[in-house]
């Protein structure tokens, strides 16, 4: 027998908001190209992307600490397939440990060229350092910034 | 705890990309009218059923338990639905022994289904599972962040591209004498490293499929099977184990976790050997169905067994130690490699490590196993389950 189906799609819209501790990170970047985490008391350690509270004292952090721009890449890849709703292909992306900072930042690497995938993948190495890069134009999200090779 | 928890009927679909033939409902009942089949019971005898489904955009069905309801003869009865992500599915039976290790219950189902190869857009919906506040405008994905681990894993333990290509040759062939897998075509290395690339390094063939089908499983006590006189192979161990939620966090400087490996996982299997009383793993294992959608994670899922030292899996593969005949045979059955219907993938590698030790594996049964084990990772990988059955 025939088969018959039917298609739909899902187009939701949220307003999210995103509370103090990340309106004050995006702000930073957004008005003065300044990037910021926040300090453990207890530990020690400087959260980045900053959190409200530490996932391993479970205590408030109390301080924000200027970090980067500069720093080192922790984790990468390419990504050469087309997923729908995602960038269209090829780009890196992946995760630094800004100079101050204890854990890792996700963000786009930019300025290299991928067209030939092991060598690129070498370029990236992990514990590569880079540069933090602005865009001319902030709006206060995560495309504000991207990483360069230093 | 005196009285053990036994499996005693198993049902999973001949799984494929796409199921026209049945709706969603219908696939679940598919796997329930199996399971139910081979445990010998009718439907009155199940007091409580888990309900295996991850996330509701995948199926394009919000809150899909409530039109499973029927399928699995919940009306009346105790019903709960599990989710916690890829591994929903060991979640699944482990709230289904919970619910007979708590006396509760005595018979206890656990179905659910999944048609990913429905779903358009699957890394669009995975991308939702990062928060929306910092992280939501990268594109994120479970399979550019599984690539991150295995940039991180070959740093740490010279894993090449090869050895991941080893993998895939190793479960496809493993698939092939398994009539339930999805992916049964033999492959060669050369077949994957020339296969296209999606996130370096991971190629199409080093990737899991998007897998239709169903499966189920009923569990019971001790008693009940006793009294009933019922054949089974019995859960010794079973635990979870959750690690944070940052991936930036599991890696720069002393990471409490390295996103390399599985550090929860290592803690969850911990758990499940000291409460089977497995105190050798590599001894005392005789077979694994380890949760890996892609091929790199399947290294890290070895080593956090306990199977052998943190990257020796990798030379061990190589010497073809984990094949079927080998000296410790993971995913047998394929894995979730071959075959991954999210919503039961991780309840498939219980059901398949049961068959194993019950001897009811089939073509691809690892001779005289007797004791065996699972898991299945949720998120990204962060919300572990992990058991250890015995015949």
């Amino acid at each position: 027998m025939e088969l018959l189906g039917r298609q739909e799609v899902w187009n939701i819209t949220y307003d999210h908001a995103l509370g103090e501790t990340a309106s004050f990170f995006f702000g930073q970047i957004r008005d003065n190209k300044r990037l910021f985490g926040r300090r453990c008391a207890k530990s020690n350690r400087v959260l980045v992307p900053p959190r409200a509270f530490s996932d391993e004292t479970l205590l408030p952090t109390t301080e924000w600490v200027e970090v980067g721009p500069a720093g080192k890449i922790e984790a990468f890849t390419m990504v050469y397939e087309a997923f729908n709703n995602l960038p269209d292909p090829p780009y890196a992306f992946g995760y630094v440990l800004l100079d101050g900072a204890d854990t890792a930042l996700g963000g786009y690497f930019k300025g290299i060229d991928l067209s030939d995938p092991d060598a690129a993948a070498a370029k990236l190495a992990i514990g590569t350092r880079v540069m933090t890069k602005f865009r001319e134009v902030r709006k206060g999200d995560a495309l504000d910034f991207w990483f360069e090779i230093a | 705890m005196s009285d053990r928890v036994g499996i005693i009927g198993i049902g999973q679909s001949h799984f494929r990309s796409r199921r026209d033939d049945a709706s969603y409902p219908d696939l679940v009942r598919e796997a329930v009218v199996l399971a139910m089949a081979d445990a010998g019971l009718e439907l009155d005898a199940i007091q409580a059923v888990v309900y295996s489904l991850s996330p509701d955009a995948m199926v394009g069905i919000g809150n899909a338990e409530r039109l499973g309801v029927d399928a699995v003869g919940g009306r009346n009865k105790r019903f709960l639905r599990i989710n916690t992500g890829g591994s929903t599915g060991i979640s699944s039976v482990a709230a289904a022994y919970y619910h007979v290790a708590s006396g509760a219950c005595d018979v206890v189902l656990t179905a659910g289904a999944d048609k990913v190869g429905e779903c358009g857009d699957s890394q669009t919906v995975l991308n939702k599972i990062w928060d929306p506040t910092y992280e939501r405008a990268l594109p994120l994905g479970t399979i550019n962040m599984l690539a991150m681990s295995a940039v991180r894993y070959m740093k740490n333990t010279g894993m090449t591209q090869e050895d991941m290509a080893r993998v895939v040759v190793k479960n496809r062939r493993h698939a092939s004498l398994n009539p339930n897998a999805h992916l049964r075509k033999e492959v060669t290395i050369d077949d994957v490293m020339a296969s296209r690339l999606i996130s370096w390094p991971i190629k199409l063939m080093d990737c899991c499929p998007q897998s239709s089908g169903g499966a189920a499983m009923v569990l019971a006590s001790e008693k009940f099977i006793r009294d009933n006189h019922l054949d089974a192979v019995w859960i010794t161990g079973l635990a979870h184990c959750a690690e944070t939620y940052w991936m930036g966090d599991r890696m720069g400087i002393n990471p409490t976790a390295e996103h390399a490996d599985a550090h929860a996982l290592r803690r969850s299997f911990e758990r499940s050997y000291k409460m089977a009383g497995i105190t050798n793993p590599p001894k005392q294992v005789q077979v694994a169905e380890l949760y890996a959608p892609f091929s790199n994670t399947e290294f890290h899922a070895i080593d956090a067994a306990g199977l052998c030292d943190i990257g020796a899996s990798v030379p061990m593969m190589r010497e073809g130690q984990f094949e079927l005949g080998g000296w410790i045979p993971v995913n047998c059955s394929g894995g979730t490699l071959c075959t991954n219907a999210i919503a039961v993938t991780a309840m498939a590698r219980v059901a398949e490590t049961a068959l194993q030790v019950w001897g009811r594996a089939g073509d691809h049964q690892v001779k005289g196993a007797k004791l065996g084990i699972a898991s299945g990772n949720g998120g990204d990988h962060q919300i572990f389950g992990t058991m250890v059955i015995e015949a």
